[in-house]
């Protein structure tokens, strides 16, 4: 980034971390994560005063006091509820979302549907462990079925919600899955989502080093990951495996793996396109999941709508022009009588 | 009509009249209309809008009756009226619905036309009351206002169900001529509002002069009634309900203050009335804001608060239930946050557009923890526009939320209202920070020990806020026993100092002697009615209505010893009353009514002549009713 004479010395990473020391167990994914903010926000070239790190409850969402800009540790569920009015109030801010698999698809999922839907300008990162850590390991709405936990003994018997499909179908304009061990990845993912206008909703694999170990193993481990990963990169066909050898293609609506040599790639291998109007392809790909196929990680959707807060400032500013806001006369209304000072001596009791 | 010899004017000082019917009979629109027209003559009035929950309930069946009820004088008055001495009928369930409630010697207008064996069924009756000399305690007047519609609109090319539909002003317009009402104000409105639809506009304006002239012709009425002007104070008027008053209160506020108002709410009766208003006048600025639920409403109000704007969101008790851990994270963040509860019938769903005052303590106590926050109750409508802008007051000076409890019977009861000069409203004045020099988040001032409100966006104030218990000063998350103490005991100090700010309690008639009834919210007009009768008749008693309910006004404590006995009237089992005992140590007693309606005048006089060793209290009521209609 090019420095102008009159800017202010360009911020770095330490420019974002806060003085309170950071309480999350040694080993936690969340770290990885904290840092990796820290050093890309400075890359954004925005003021550290434009920043808003909002949360709710769980270990991810003690994120915002890490972090050295305006920050708010809601409660449980309602971040993004509380993001909407921020951005409202000011569209200036670039606002941010920390939350979890518990914060966002248990107890917040309603607040979460309806900020995408509305295409509210914020960034929503959601922290998926697959468990409830801080209430010291439950079984969250991401366990897989079987998964034991404290509260599933004999193993969960509910199958598990898929934050990118659940994202999609709520209309969201951006959706990336990215995890916090592809420090690379993960910092590409954050810069799209300050990028796109609108919510930008990403997925972040994240492991609980105490109540969810290695969850993520079979999928991120990078002895395998590029057998258990599939990259999505806009315009490219669906490939995938260590030696570029594996393809997705659709027998139906179904999707299949098709094994080929390297570099002849069939035609009927799909080709990811994350700008499509219509979400159906990347909702299809979000199905896409360990053990039967290898995991999506990259953006599966990045489409342009008119934002929240930027339709409802147009509608203001159209009424403005046509009607003045006149204080007196909006209280006074359309049907007023005038009661004359002399009428007490003329009305007799 | 010019062939006929004009019909003796009787003049009548108070008059309350009850519309009823279908509740897609247009009992509410007629009722507005009349409300207008009697505002436009220059008479005081009260009015008392009652509907169903369901939005078209069964035709002709008792739970589909919607009512109207309006009380109009030539002099002060402060209620919709006890009993209406006039009650308009559509169908033969509003008769069975109202009929008990019309005053001996009543007039009884009756749609006459619906009185068949199928309608007579549907509302449980067994015999035509009509024929069978159950309402001979009334005088009766059958009107067949279908047929009089019918024929009066015969030549239209409307079809039979449109023209039917248009009785509702044939019926207005007998009204119009038996209190000698101008037409004019109804005649604008049809025209305005169908302007799209001519034929219905020109229909509707028929059917109200064809009703009209009937009054004039037709041999039913011997007479008509003129309520002469009420000697108001001088100046310009407009009739208000109380959820118009608060949204204008809301925008009025922002106004004040030079911030932007944000409304986040879920729509609930009987406050959805305040999104809608609010959402008409953007051109004020106003952010208004449907949420997905009810917690989402209150959250994004909070958010916006964090950012500056004033954060307000609406609802009633169920909705408040809701949002009670946003209240708590507000009350804990130290921010700004108006919470508007239109009160009305509970537990649970209960009544919802029933009135009742039973959600003082959930405002009062309905959090987790120590969670104090400053709670307010205007007294009438109009009082709603000046107690919503001094709820916004207390918010951004005290950095705290506030919550406002109206009810179902202020927010769509209608009262005459002096319009209040923009001008002369005190600005709210309330100051960003700005200085990093020394800048804390909770940093307190040491008047109001209300913290800095630091906004997103300025540079060198980056700060977090949260729902854990952070340390004094710094706002730094804190664990520390003694600083959780000193936290909680600075919250209930900073809501205890904007007693400072009430001004002295007004005390309606002797501030000392035998009896001081003390309430608060949409009682008032019924408690000052009875007092103000009974003190007439020579009684030693008072009335104080408490419009800051949490901190109380300072003084009040004194004004309570000085009376032999205290009563407190209240829509609910006594909560007001608890706070009072509890406060106070004295030995104040409940009058209790959860009916979902408001207190009639006679039911409080009757409980203080009780309580004055009054031995005819059973009739000391209707003595100072007669008494009144008399003088």
């Amino acid at each position: 980034m090019a420095e102008t004479k009159a800017a202010p010395p360009a911020l770095t990473r330490k420019d974002f971390i806060s003085d309170q020391i950071v309480r999350w167990c040694p080993g936690c994914g969340d770290f990885a994560i904290l840092a990796q903010t820290q050093k890309f926000l400075p890359t954004l070239n925005i003021p550290r005063e434009k920043f808003v790190f909002i949360s709710g409850i769980g270990c991810a969402a003690r994120f915002p006091y890490y972090v050295d800009t305006y920050g708010f540790h809601s409660i449980h569920g309602r971040a993004p509820a509380i993001a909407t009015g921020v951005k409202c109030a000011n569209p200036d801010l670039s606002v941010w979302v920390v939350t979890g698999d518990g914060d966002s698809l248990s107890i917040g999922t309603n607040h979460l549907i309806h900020a995408l839907r509305r295409n509210i300008g914020i960034n929503i990162l959601l922290f998926n462990n697959e468990v409830y850590g801080l209430t010291k390991g439950q079984t969250s709405p991401t366990s897989r079925m079987g998964t034991k936990t404290k509260s599933t003994p004999y193993g969960s018997i509910q199958e598990p919600m898929i934050p990118v499909s659940i994202a999609l179908a709520a209309e969201a304009t951006f959706v990336a899955r990215t995890f916090d061990t592809n420090l690379d990845h993960l910092s590409e993912m954050l810069l799209r989502a300050a990028r796109h206008k609108g919510t930008a909703f990403i997925e972040i694999l994240q492991n609980c080093k105490v109540f969810n170990d290695g969850a993520f193993a079979d999928i991120t481990e990078r002895s395998h990951r590029e057998e258990t990963t599939l990259t999505l990169s806009h315009g490219k066909p669906l490939v995938f495996g260590k030696e570029k050898n594996k393809g997705i293609r659709l027998r139906g609506y179904v999707p299949e793996i098709v094994e080929f040599e390297p570099g002849r790639a069939p035609p009927e291998i799909l080709v990811h396109d994350e700008k499509h109007p219509d979400s159906s392809l990347a909702y299809l790909l979000s199905k896409l999941y360990t053990p039967k196929f290898p995991v999506p990680i990259g953006v599966f959707r990045d489409v342009e709508r008119p934002t929240y807060e930027e339709l409802m400032r147009q509608q203001i500013e159209a009424v403005k022009k046509s009607r003045p806001a006149d204080l007196q006369a909006l209280i006074a209304g359309a049907e007023t009588w005038q009661v004359p000072a002399e009428r007490d001596a003329e009305e007799g009791a | 009509m010019a062939d006929t010899k004009p019909k003796p004017v009787e003049t009548l000082e108070s008059v309350t009249i009850r519309f009823a019917g279908d509740s897609g009979d247009g009992i509410q629109l007629s009722g507005t209309q009349f409300t207008t027209a009697t505002a436009m003559s220059g008479n005081d009035l009260s009015t008392l809008p009652d509907f169903p929950a369901e939005i078209r309930a069964p035709a002709g069946t008792l739970p589909g009756v919607s009512s109207f009820q309006i009380h109009f004088s030539s002099k002060d008055i402060l209620t919709p009226g006890d009993e209406p001495q006039v009650l308009i009928a559509m169908n033969p369930a509003a008769l069975k619905a109202h009929v008990k409630d019309v005053v001996s010697g009543g007039i009884l207008i009756l749609n006459a036309d619906t009185f068949t064996l199928q309608n007579l069924e549907k509302a449980g009756y067994k015999s035509n009351p009509l024929e069978d000399g159950s309402l001979a305690d009334y005088r009766v007047i059958p009107v067949p206002l279908s047929t009089l519609t019918a024929n009066t609109l015969e030549d239209t090319a409307l079809k039979r169900t449109h023209i039917d539909r248009c009785k509702n002003f044939f019926a207005l317009g007998i009204m119009y001529w038996l209190y000698d009402r101008p037409l004019e104000p109804t005649l604008d409105w049809i025209q305005k509002k169908f302007q799209k639809m001519p034929e219905i506009s020109e229909a509707n304006s028929k059917a109200l002069h064809a009703g009209y002239a009937f009054g004039e012709t037709t041999e039913l009425f011997q007479s008509h009634y003129h309520v002469g002007k009420a000697p108001i104070k001088p100046g310009k008027y407009r009739k208000i309900t109380g959820n118009e008053a608060t949204a204008f209160g809301l925008i009025a506020a922002a106004h004040l203050s030079g911030r932007t108002l944000f409304y986040g709410s879920y729509p609930i009766t009987p406050a959805s009335d305040i999104l809608h208003e609010l959402a008409k006048h953007k051109n004020f600025g106003v952010k208004t804001f449907q949420a997905e639920d009810e917690i989402a409403a209150v959250g994004a109000a909070i958010g916006a608060s964090f950012a500056g704007h004033i954060g307000v969101t609406g609802t009633s008790g169920p909705g408040v239930a809701l949002k009670s851990e946003a209240i708590g994270l507000a009350v804990s963040t130290e921010l700004p946050l108006i919470v508007l509860n239109i009160q009305r019938g509970g537990p649970s769903t209960g009544l919802p557009t029933k009135t009742e005052q039973a959600d003082l303590l959930q405002a009062y106590g309905g959090r987790n923890g120590e969670s104090p926050v400053a709670i307010l109750a205007p007294a009438t409508p109009s009082d709603c526009f000046h107690m919503t802008i001094e709820a916004v007051r207390i918010a951004l000076k005290y950095m705290t939320p506030v919550v406002l409890l109206s009810d179902g019977y202020l927010a769509n009861g209608a009262e005459p209202w002096k319009i209040p000069d923009v001008a002369s409203l005190p600005p709210l004045p309330r100051l960003n920070a700005s200085e990093p020099e020394g800048f804390f988040p909770f940093k307190r001032d040491p008047e109001t020990l209300a913290r800095l409100w630091a906004l997103p966006g300025t540079p060198g104030l980056e700060h977090r806020i949260g729902g854990l218990e952070k340390a004094d000063v710094t706002g730094n998350v804190s664990y520390e026993p003694e600083n959780h103490e000193r936290m909680v005991h600075l919250r209930a100090e900073k809501i205890q100092r904007i007693a400072r700010e009430i001004p002295p309690t007004e005390i309606l008639g002797p501030h000392q002697g035998k009896l001081l009834v003390v309430g608060w919210g949409s009682s008032y007009g019924a408690i000052a009615s009875a007092v103000q009768n009974l003190q007439k008749q020579g009684l030693e008693v008072a009335a104080v209505h408490v419009r800051h309910l949490n901190p109380f006004p300072p003084d009040l404590g004194r004004i309570l010893k000085n009376y032999e006995q205290i009563l407190v009237p209240e829509m609910n089992l006594g909560q007001f009353l608890l706070l009072l005992r509890a406060h106070y140590l004295v030995p104040a007693v409940g009058l209790n009514k959860v009916k979902g309606q408001p207190f009639k005048v006679s039911e409080i006089e009757n409980k203080i002549l009780q309580m004055l060793g009054n031995k005819e209290t059973s009739d000391g009521g209707n003595k100072s009713r007669a008494a009144r209609a008399n003088a």
